[in-house]
């Protein structure tokens, strides 16, 4: 039994296999409307998340299975103070597969220790995100035709963005691909990942000027700063404008530059932007959900 | 000097930092073993200039090596049989240590989930960094404990 709990848990070959089999559910949704009869998957969301929750259910249903679950802490046993373990153990008699995401990290880890069933980490505190980064790989294939081979530039917060450690975790595996992490002082990407690259000689600079290497950038990667990982409101208010891309900064970028993003956006990217055909993130959604399909056909074994 | 006599069966850890002998006392638990221990402070070394010692009267079975390597793998280890030095162990930094340290990242699960083992895994053998198995935050307080 398979589990996704960070990007490298697949070979790129294997990737490989699951963007084919994304690309031909994109082509031939018919095909696959009935692949998933009888199943179930449980959507255990210890905090908000209606885009990623909602791409899961949209996946599983697309694929004629059903779905159960709970949306917040909240309106789960959590709040009577059950454990992830214990959670877990109850889920796997409920559901075929699980998609969990928690606000504590290393939780989805646990569930998956003790599960019957594959778990599939939807996102876990500021830690990893590997669907989200399936998605990201994805659309970066099926829109610059290949993974490697250019300039990427991260941007925003890299210090509590789990989409952005694990979108360079699953990068590093590809060739010639350099990246420029653009942050403010406060929210560079951790050490360990800095660590990462040294150690596997990836050429990486870390500067503050967006407008600077905007020319140099075959892809842009925007991330939201997030009120939801901050402990000070102070410091929250004092970033989250840091970063703007609007039309003068896209006049500068390269003509095929593609611009991504995880969603949802708050004001790092002026509407103004939506309108440049170089602005992917609305695609990116769609390329979500289609991953997101082939990633429980995989793992249910029925692909 | 202080003479300390020999011992039939057990060991002796030989190169400890000066002054750490009861550090190591705790953290290998001998606190809980029914058995002789003699701490040696500040013995004098060619090496070190000064040293502490630990002998004690135990199975070698019953001695942690992985703690002890991940405390300080310079430290050197004589397994004594019938008074005699028998063997040396070599001491390398392990792969995983369980339940020796914690992790102290507040977003961690290890923080709310009970019961729940803190496992850290070597994530780089030449600055002899751990990282929590969860959530990968750096141990960073091994040098404070042990200096």
């Amino acid at each position: 039994m398979r589990h996704l709990m960070s990007p490298l848990d697949f070979t790129p070959q294997e990737l490989d296999r699951l963007f084919d089999l994304a690309n031909d559910i994109e082509h031939n949704k018919k095909k696959y409307a009935h692949a998933c009869d009888g199943k179930i998957l449980a959507t255990c969301f210890y905090e908000p998340s209606t885009r990623t929750r909602l791409s899961f259910e949209s996946a599983m249903t697309r694929l004629g299975g059903s779905v159960i679950g709970f949306s917040d802490a909240g309106s789960s046993s959590a709040s009577k103070g059950e454990s992830v373990s214990d959670t877990i153990r109850v889920i796997s008699c409920y559901a075929d597969i699980c998609a969990m995401r928690h606000p504590k990290e290393g939780a989805p880890m646990v569930a998956m220790e003790r599960s019957l069933i594959p778990v599939i980490n939807a996102g876990d505190g500021g830690h990893q995100h590997p669907t989200q980064t399936l998605t990201d790989l994805l659309t970066i294939r099926s829109l610059k035709g290949s993974l490697g081979g250019f300039t990427i530039g991260l941007c925003g917060d890299l210090k509590f963005g789990r989409t952005v450690h694990s979108l360079i975790h699953a990068l590093v595996r590809y060739e010639d691909i350099r990246f420029l992490f653009i942050s403010p002082e406060e929210l560079k990407v951790p050490d360990y990942i800095t660590e990462m690259l040294k150690n596997k000689d990836i050429p990486y600079e870390e500067v503050t000027s967006l407008e600077d290497v905007m020319p140099r950038l075959d892809l842009l990667y925007m991330t939201r700063v997030q009120k939801e990982r901050f402990f000070n409101e102070e410091d929250y208010i004092r970033l989250k404008d840091f970063y703007i891309l609007d039309t003068a900064k896209m006049e500068l970028a390269k003509p095929d530059m593609l611009v991504l993003h995880p969603l949802p956006r708050v004001n790092e990217i002026s509407v103004e932007v939506d309108s440049d055909p170089r602005a992917a993130y609305f695609k990116q959604a769609q390329y979500g959900v289609y991953v997101r399909m082939a990633l429980i056909l995989t793992l249910l074994e029925l692909a | 000097m202080l003479n300390v006599g020999k011992i039939e069966e057990g060991f002796v850890l030989d190169h400890i930092k000066a002054g750490k002998s009861l550090s190591l006392y705790d953290h290998l638990g001998l606190d809980k073993l029914d058995c002789t221990v003699a701490i040696i402070k500040n013995a004098r070394s060619n090496k070190m200039g000064k040293k502490d010692i630990l002998k004690v009267e135990c199975d070698i079975n019953m001695l942690d090596l992985d703690v002890l390597a991940y405390i300080d793998h310079n430290i050197t280890v004589n397994v004594i049989k019938d008074g005699e030095i028998v063997d040396k162990k070599d001491l390398v930094l392990p792969q995983q240590i369980k339940n020796v340290i914690h992790c102290h990242n507040p977003r961690c699960i290890t923080s709310i989930e009970q019961e729940l083992p803190h496992i850290f895994y070597l994530a780089d053998p030449a600055k002899e960094v751990y990282r929590c198995k969860y959530c990968e935050e750096k141990y960073t307080e091994r040098s404070k404990n042990y200096k």
